[in-house]
């Protein structure tokens, strides 16, 4: 299949370039070299590497699909079912890991919930469409990458969709010929009818052909099994008329004979599913997963995705073919890309850092504002409250020299009135006087009441009087005094 | 360009993510005929394998090269034919393909006749290396187009065999050590000590073990190189190799007759050196290691590894690039080439422009 030619050393002028077709010529060998173990070699790779193979089924709820990969797979995957009323169609992805003998598979069945269940049918296809083109998308973005690990990479592209196409006998509805229209250039399609217990085999025959001819009347692309390779071309071949698969889906074991069989038992008999007579399982799983799954693989990464990415760099504005049809490289476009990028990035960069400053600069601007009248408002408040003070000051001043005034205004009444004491005989003779008028004469006392507090010598002078001594303010308490 | 290439990350490893659940299967499915399926389209697609021969002339590297795919692939030059020695390093490229029991292999084994025979033979390797990363650019180009072919042309040098002269001595030579410092970075190399039936099997050991240890001393990674083990498998068989590298080979591409058989082997006056007896010289393991066993590995690595961190190098490189004049005419490889750098890259635009041409006609 290498028939393009090995490349010369860049040492040979360009004329001989054209003879290097000659220079590739067969070699006998003259003994055992042990190549041929290559292809064990490359074998045990891919086992170490472990498969991976991604399954995508459309079809309406309730048609099948979960069972079917149950069957096909052996297995329970475990899968809830689904309700009727989804307002969207949406793509629901399971990874599993399965095991055979040696071999690693990673299985990744993707599910569409809610196909066909909506009253308006307009966009049931393009989730799908949109979630296999982002598969595409996430593996051109990992090998556009400068630092990429292809070989690592979980490969989740699809390779194989298995259209469900509900056993009505009729024909392909509108909804199934739209959406494989839209998927066959994307993705490999195998249709399988569904339910096939429902149709019987003459109706079945009969629906096939309709399908088929629709299909092709419509210009729908659907997988065709390759017939390139002797060794599978003939079965191949034959496995190419009889699609679409007409399947039964089943995980139940009934007992037929002697045996426990995957079988759907109906009060008018049972169903086997791995019967070759009753429906196309078999075949199914033989052409999907034993013969052609390397195919699958294959056309899906040199067909569908090179078209994908064919047309995703075209649309980015990348050719292989410059204006003057010389041959411009990705490289240079890329570069270009790059450059333009990269200035625009700039400018806006510039730009941003502009504006950041004037931000930076009124913002502070305003901080300084602020700062400014705190200042003023605390110089305010410290004058007033200096004025305050200087107030209060004066007001004790003031009072203070109320009291001297006032203390001393005690002292001299104090001395006035021990002297008054000291002469009792003018005041009896006046009190004598007075005597013809019993009555009471109030005499006046005044108490200096702060009198404890600013000199203590006072206080005894009262209290030996024995006057009661009241506490309080200033004030004056008249005493009841017999006439003496 | 050394700190861009960091040590490479080992080369294939199953993917694994904890949120994948592993099923049981209730009963045979037939995966494993993808296996059969593998094998088929392998042996239709056909394999590939570069290989390149450098070495001093008249180390017997053409006739190794006859002697590992037992066939004519050189006349192998006789000293004193009249065949002139080649006045600079030129590299000589043949292509032959070989089938054995269904496998087509597509061989191409590049000889550098000239390495090593001048008296200066300062920067030798240059054109050796700017060899290697054209091949690698050229790939690179045809894989960055926007129209691919289906299978890209794989001219990449998967494995260089390194020929050490037989002298005994102490340590590898200031050129060896040179030479395989800057290749061991950009392709598989495997070193062997040629014209081995002049040493003894004691000086055979004795040197081995001074070359291994040179090789440790200027760390320089030889193929199987340590990092890419991948697992206890790998590096219990690949220990075994590096123990034994490099291997004292002998070439021959005549046959004489051994004890009834008929065996290829060298006749001297004092018996005949079979090439294929362990015993003799250890031609065998280089054949096992090369083909029989390591082949597929040493195309994954050049693939995986080389050719990655040259994308990589390649890729970070042109993005410093000014714009202008310089950057239109893309630089060749970062090795200078004797080519002026100004040529190499229209010659190689018109090269692709014709290949697409001659695909238009097909």
């Amino acid at each position: 299949m290498a028939a393009k030619t090995a490349g010369m050393p860049s040492q040979l002028p360009d004329s001989e370039q054209n003879q290097k077709k000659d220079n590739t010529r067969s070699l006998t060998m003259s003994g055992h070299v042990g190549f041929e173990s290559l292809p064990d070699q490359l074998v045990n790779r891919s086992i170490q590497q472990g498969f991976c193979f991604n399954i995508l089924c459309v079809g309406e709820t309730g048609i099948g699909k979960s069972t079917l990969i149950d069957t096909l797979f052996n297995t329970n995957f475990e899968d809830h079912e689904s309700s009727h009323f989804y307002p969207h169609v949406r793509l629901k992805a399971q990874t599993y890991e399965l095991q055979e003998s040696n071999v690693h598979l990673k299985l990744t069945i993707v599910n569409t919930v809610g196909f066909g269940d909506q009253i308006n049918k307009e966009e049931s296809y393009q989730p799908i469409v949109d979630y296999i083109d982002a598969q595409f998308e996430a593996y051109l973005q990992e090998e556009l990458k400068i630092k990429r690990s292809l070989f690592n990479y979980h490969d989740s592209r699809i390779h194989v969709c298995l259209y469900f196409i509900s056993p009505t006998g009729h024909s392909l509805k509108t909804l199934d010929l739209l959406t494989m229209k839209s998927l066959d250039s994307k993705v490999n399609i195998i249709p399988v009818i569904a339910k096939a217990d429902a149709i019987s085999k003459t109706e079945l025959q009969k629906f096939k052909i309709k399908l088929m001819s629709e299909l092709v009347s419509n210009g729908v692309q659907i997988y065709q099994f390759p017939t390139d390779d002797e060794t599978i071309a003939k079965i191949n071949a034959s496995m190419n008329g009889h699609l679409p698969f007409a399947v039964v889906g089943s995980m139940d074991e009934v007992k037929v004979g002697n045996k426990m069989v995957k079988a759907r038992q109906y009060p008018w008999g049972i169903v086997q599913v791995e019967n070759e007579n009753h429906c196309d399982f078999v075949k199914l799983r033989e052409m999907l997963l034993c013969t052609n799954m390397e195919d699958l693989r294959d056309q899906t990464h040199t067909r569908h995705y090179e078209l994908y990415r064919r047309c995703k760099l075209e649309e980015l504005g990348f050719t292989d073919v410059g204006p003057e049809h010389e041959p411009l490289s990705l490289q240079e476009t890329y570069e270009a890309k790059r450059h333009e990028f990269y200035g625009e990035r700039q400018r806006k960069e510039e730009e941003m850092k502009q504006t950041f400053v004037q931000r930076v600069k009124e913002k502070e601007a305003m901080l300084k504002e602020a700062e400014r009248e705190l200042q003023a408002k605390f110089e305010h408040l410290k004058r007033v409250h200096q004025e305050e003070r200087i107030k209060l000051e004066e007001k004790r001043r003031l009072l203070e020299e109320e009291i001297i005034a006032f203390s001393k205004k005690k002292a001299t009444s104090e001395i006035h009135q021990n002297q008054s004491f000291m002469v009792p005989g003018s005041s009896l003779r006046k009190d004598k006087d007075r005597k013809k008028e019993p009555g009471y004469r109030f005499e006046l006392l005044c108490f200096d009441v702060r009198a404890c507090e600013t000199s203590d010598g006072r206080t005894d002078t009262e209290e030996g009087r024995g006057a009661p001594r009241p506490r309080g303010g200033l004030g004056s308490v008249w005493r009841r005094s017999q006439g003496l | 360009m050394d700190p861009l290439r960091q040590p490479p990350s080992p080369c294939s490893s199953r993917p694994s993510s904890p949120r994948t659940p592993s099923c049981e299967m209730l009963g045979y499915v037939g995966i494993e005929a993808v296996l059969d399926q593998l094998k088929i389209k392998a042996m239709k697609m056909g394999f590939e394998f570069n290989i390149m021969v450098v070495g001093q002339s008249g180390l017997g590297k053409s006739t190794m090269v006859n002697t590992l795919f037992k066939s004519k692939m050189w006349k192998s030059t006789l000293p004193g034919l009249g065949v002139p020695t080649p006045k600079t390093l030129q590299l000589q490229s043949v292509t032959h393909v070989i089938e054995e029991k269904g496998v087509k292999l597509k061989l191409t084994v590049t000889d550098t006749p000239g390495f090593g025979d001048q008296i200066n033979n300062d920067k030798c390797w240059d054109p050796i290396l700017g060899y290697i990363n054209e091949q690698y650019e050229r790939y690179l180009q045809e894989e960055i187009l926007i129209t691919r072919q289906r299978h890209i042309p794989d001219t990449r040098v998967h494995c260089c065999v390194y020929f050490v002269p037989p002298t005994g001595h102490c340590s590898l030579r200031p050129l060896d050590i040179e030479f395989l410092q800057r290749l061991c970075q950009t392709v598989n190399v495997v070193p062997v000590i040629a014209r081995a039936d002049s040493l003894t099997i004691e000086e055979r050991e004795a040197f081995r073990r001074r070359i291994q240890h040179n090789l440790r001393t200027h760390c320089i990674e030889v193929y199987p190189q340590k990092c890419f083990d991948e697992d206890i498998n790998d590096r219990i068989l690949n220990s075994k190799i590096r123990e034994r590298i490099p291997f004292a080979v002998v070439g021959a591409d005549r046959e004489h007759l051994v004890n009834g058989r008929c065996v290829l082997g060298r006749k001297t006056k004092w018996g005949i050196i079979e090439v294929e007896n362990m015993a003799h010289c250890e031609f065998p393991l280089l054949r096992d290691l090369l083909i029989r066993t390591h082949l597929q590995d040493l195309k994954d690595i050049t693939h995986n590894v080389h050719y990655e961190n040259y994308r990589v190098f390649r890729l970070n490189k042109s993005h410093v690039l000014p714009r202008g004049p310089g950057w239109v005419n893309l630089a060749p490889g970062p090795a200078p080439s004797p080519a002026s750098p100004q040529a190499t890259p229209r010659t190689m635009k018109v090269c692709r422009w014709t290949q697409d041409n001659s695909d238009d006609e097909y």
